[in-house]
């Protein structure tokens, strides 16, 4: 599993749920602007088939070694995931300008989140220490790495907050 | 994973045909695998959320998927374990199912 949002944990929460119980989100214009773009861009993609090997990642087999189960599988729930996905990613397109979140709206972040990263993670084939050496500005993946280190980041705040609704405080 | 979460009374919806070794007596187990990008700290909130363990629970099965590779996560009749592996499958995790041997 990944660690990739350690590093950043040093920074300002943004996405955090106060003493009060509500979720509250500080990010820059420029920031809601890139999650509300890359949540759309995702949802579209999504439209077109799922084919491609890194939207492949986001529907694993159910059944590995028993392709009749498999097909019977995808019949039952394989619509239900697709429709699921497209509607988280649709509330954090949709939500990424507020400056509160439902319990039901941070939900669908952490899962579009989830998402997002899956699909980037695939693209650049990341190791779990994906970003444990910083970036190297040679590296033609360094932008796309820093993004994906960004999302990361932000995941884990958003898995805090919906920690700290179980009733813990501590990740 | 304890007992309590084989549902003998189940059995009935226990597909036919699919030929032998459907001993409905024989639980499936729903098994979550490794991967590079899910956060450690996301795979033990998933498995609190969907399965109601304990923090404690929750974190030692996310530390068995990470440092061995997988880890049987609940068990049960097929259909409970289809809908188990289709709920992890929305959050994201890598998750498959098989008969228990």
């Amino acid at each position: 599993m990944g660690d990739d949002a350690q590093g950043f944990v040093s920074a300002r929460r943004q996405l955090q749920r106060t003493s009060g119980g509500s979720i509250r989100l500080r990010l820059s214009a420029r920031e809601r602007r890139l999650l509300a773009g890359l949540a759309a861009e995702l949802a579209e993609r999504l439209e077109s088939g799922v084919d491609a090997p890194d939207l492949a990642r986001l529907f694993p087999p159910a059944h590995a070694d028993d392709s009749r189960a498999e097909r019977e599988y995808r019949r039952l729930v394989g619509g239900e995931l697709l429709d699921g996905r497209r509607e988280a990613l649709r509330v954090l397109a949709d939500t990424a300008g507020r400056g509160e979140l439902t319990e039901e709206e941070l939900d669908a972040w952490l899962r579009a989140l989830n998402d997002l990263r899956l699909v980037l993670g695939t693209r650049l084939d990341v190791g779990e220490d994906a970003l444990a050496d910083g970036l190297d500005p040679e590296d033609p993946d360094a932008p796309m790495l820093a993004l994906y280190g960004y999302l990361s980041w932000l995941q884990e705040q958003a898995v805090e907050a919906a920690a700290a609704g179980l009733g813990d405080e501590a990740a | 994973m304890g007992a309590a979460t084989v549902a003998p009374a189940e059995v009935e919806l226990e597909r036919p045909g699919e030929g032998a070794g459907t001993d409905p007596d024989v639980p499936w187990v729903v098994i979550v695998w490794n991967d590079p990008v899910n956060l450690m700290s996301y795979v033990t909130l998933v498995l609190r959320r969907l399965f109601g363990y304990s923090r404690a629970k929750a974190t030692r099965l996310m530390l068995q998927v990470h440092n061995e590779g997988r880890a049987v996560v609940s068990t049960g009749t097929r259909e409970k374990a289809e809908h188990d592996v289709a709920r992890l499958h929305a959050h994201g995790l890598w998750a498959t199912m098989r008969r228990d041997s």
